[in-house]
């Protein structure tokens, strides 16, 4: 049904590759996340799901057809946008309602679908209004009913908590995953903010440059990256990755991993002590000139800066990256 | 001390400084005033006497002075089938220019929105008119339908077309169309950049085809801009004066005689001053009258994002 695959997909822009030679699998009802700092091709790869955009080569599939010379309005998504792409001239009620108007369905259907998308979303007292009349907020939930009021196969968001407050954005986050969960439709949902993947997707997909980095359940991403780049990606802060002595590839522990101990292998210099209440972050300087931040609970005594430690990791908690390629480098 | 001295001179110098300052400030102003007075305020003040004078009868009569006639000649000039006449025949020249232009701007304004190779290249010939002046563009067309050595010679009902009295008014209209195109496409196309790319796209995502986007999404949007062009076009529409008199000279039979060409040739041919004032105080209300149509109603045709 709702089944999402990219087959070697590449969109070029001229001499710009913003999406190189992507193969992706995204199930029926799955919630999942491209994830990826702004310009790595995440937007693109679901622009060219939407069919707002064209793959340059590569099949994209939706369901068991092959959409690449589909239109957009024939191939049963819904998009979210970042900018939530409210039209400015209708009403709350004739904004949800655009799409089923569009495909014709009956009024009385109409009344009752949108009665239930609004009425899903908490919109039931704003029908009436314009778009302008709105707080942020209730637009995006405007946006969400909206997509929501047709049940698409796949609904296509992009950043659509970008725009909001810390607070809201917190609150939206739990509530998009509530809503997917019972309308049981696949998403793809892309986003730079690594915490909402973590939190949001079964699956996530890190993209950098066009590439795709690595897929997987969220904890399995963090646990084991399969690249520098998506080791210091997700996490905050990022994981630490040194040069350490007689080795030639790159030491990777994440700074809840790292611990001060006079019997660790890694000389390090305290230049700097963070306390953010709940948790201190000891930054160090390595004697290979790296900079590595160490993560300590809130009533832990910390050295002072300027002081000399040596740090020290469990077995487990470390990782290798070859220093070339920057991959994930298990036989060591 | 000195500085002590000077805050209490400061209220007994006052109102001399204020005075200096307003006589500095009339004074920068003084250029622009003359240069409104001479050319605005004063034709302005004098167009709304004339026509309470009326003309000495002609035949070299010249020297003799105006007779002061009050709100005959007023009523006169508003009330004779002329004026009704010129005037029926702007509207005539609004209904087929503007509405035409708008629509021509706004098709051709669609097509260079496409993302296509080689757009600007037709970006350029869409707006190039607007590099022509009105007489420019009469000249040409003029000699386009020249009946005799011009490569466009149609004759309807055995004259010209700029002798029909049938066509002429259509011909002098769709020269002023071609020539106000490029305007109204660089409008037309401003407007549509306004529009936010993401809506049109959302509009697709959500099942609409592209005549459908155009409707109800795009038409929408641009009703500022549509208005705008609206007003503006109207509004030049009855100051038409250079095509009709390279064209037709208000003929024939009067059939193209708008609001501006029937004030100058009152006023300059026929010598009638007076009349031709009155005339033009009317064309200055119509003006007026749009004028505040167009900012008063602008704001509420606009939608906030």
């Amino acid at each position: 049904m709702g089944r999402v695959a990219f087959t070697h997909v590449s969109k070029r822009f001229g001499d710009t590759v913003a999406v190189d030679d992507l193969t992706l699998q995204i199930a029926d009802a799955e919630f999942f996340v491209l994830l990826g700092p702004s310009g790595c091709g995440k937007s693109t790869a679901l622009r060219m799901v939407a069919g707002l955009e064209d793959p340059s080569d590569g099949l994209i599939e939706i369901g068991d057809r092959v959409v690449n010379r589909i239109e957009p309005k024939d191939r049963d998504v819904a998009m979210v946008f970042q900018s939530y792409a409210l039209y400015p001239h209708l009403t709350v009620r004739r904004n949800i309602e655009f799409p089923l108007r569009t495909r014709d369905v009956d009024r009385k259907t109409r009344k009752e679908l949108v009665g239930k998308a609004a009425d899903a979303l908490g919109l039931g007292t704003l029908l009436d209004r314009k778009p302008a009349q709105l707080s942020g907020g209730q637009r995006q939930r405007v946006a969400l009913a909206r997509a929501i009021v047709r049940r698409p196969a796949v609904f296509l968001m992009d950043e659509p908590l970008s725009n909001l407050d810390a607070q809201l954005r917190v609150q939206t986050r739990s509530e998009l995953v509530s809503l997917q969960r019972d309308l049981e439709t696949t998403v793809l949902y892309v986003t730079h903010d690594q915490v909402e993947a973590m939190t949001m997707g079964h699956r996530i997909a890190v993209m950098s440059n066009g590439v795709l980095q690595q897929v997987g359940v969220p904890q399995e991403v963090y646990d084991k990256p399969a690249s520098r780049f998506v080791a210091q990606f997700i996490g905050t802060p990022p994981m630490n990755v040194f040069r350490v002595e007689n080795r030639t590839d790159l030491v990777g522990v994440r700074p809840e991993d790292l611990t001060i101990d006079p019997d660790g292998p890694w000389p390090a210099t305290v230049f700097l002590v963070e306390s953010l209440g709940h948790e201190r972050h000891v930054h160090c300087h390595t004697p290979s000139g790296d900079d590595v931040v160490v993560r300590q609970a809130g009533m832990t005594v910390s050295p002072e800066a300027g002081a000399e430690v040596h740090l020290n990791a469990a077995a487990g908690a470390v990782h290798h990256f070859d220093a070339e390629t920057g991959l994930r480098n298990d036989g060591a | 001390m000195a500085r002590k001295g000077k805050h209490k001179r400061v209220p007994k110098r006052l109102p001399r400084r204020r005075l200096r300052d307003a006589l500095i400030g009339y004074a920068l102003l003084l250029p622009s005033i003359a240069v409104f007075g001479v050319f605005v305020f004063y034709p302005f003040a004098k167009d709304i006497q004339l026509p309470f004078y009326e003309q000495p009868e002609s035949f070299g009569a010249i020297h003799r002075t105006a007779r002061y006639v009050g709100w005959t000649q007023w009523r006169s000039v508003f009330t004779s089938s002329e004026f009704r006449n010129t005037l029926l025949v702007t509207l005539r020249f609004t209904v087929l220019t503007v509405p035409a232009g708008i629509a021509l701007g706004l098709l051709l304004a669609v097509v260079a929105h496409q993302k296509m190779r080689g757009i600007t290249v037709f970006r350029t010939v869409f707006s190039s008119t607007v590099a022509t002046s009105v007489a420019v563009a009469s000249l040409i067309f003029f000699s386009l339908v020249n009946p005799v050595t011009g490569l466009w010679r149609v004759r309807v009902g055995g004259v010209s077309l700029l002798e029909s009295p049938r066509w002429a008014l259509i011909s002098v209209a769709a020269v002023t169309i071609w020539q106000s195109l490029g305007l109204s496409f660089i409008v037309m196309s401003a407007g549509l950049q306004t529009i936010p790319d993401d809506l049109l796209e959302a509009a697709r995502v959500d099942g609409a085809t592209p005549r459908r986007v155009f409707w109800q999404i795009t038409l929408p949007l641009l009703t500022p801009t549509l208005f705008f062009a609206f007003v503006v076009g109207s509004i030049s529409s009855f100051q038409a004066f250079a095509q009709v008199d390279l064209l037709t000279s208000g003929g024939p039979l009067n059939k193209t005689r708008t609001l501006t060409y029937d004030i100058f040739d009152a006023a300059i041919n026929k010598g009638d001053q007076n009349r031709a004032a009155a005339s033009a105080i009317g064309l200055f209300v119509i003006v007026l009258v749009l004028t505040i149509v167009q900012l008063r109603l602008e704001r509420r045709v606009r939608y906030v994002r």
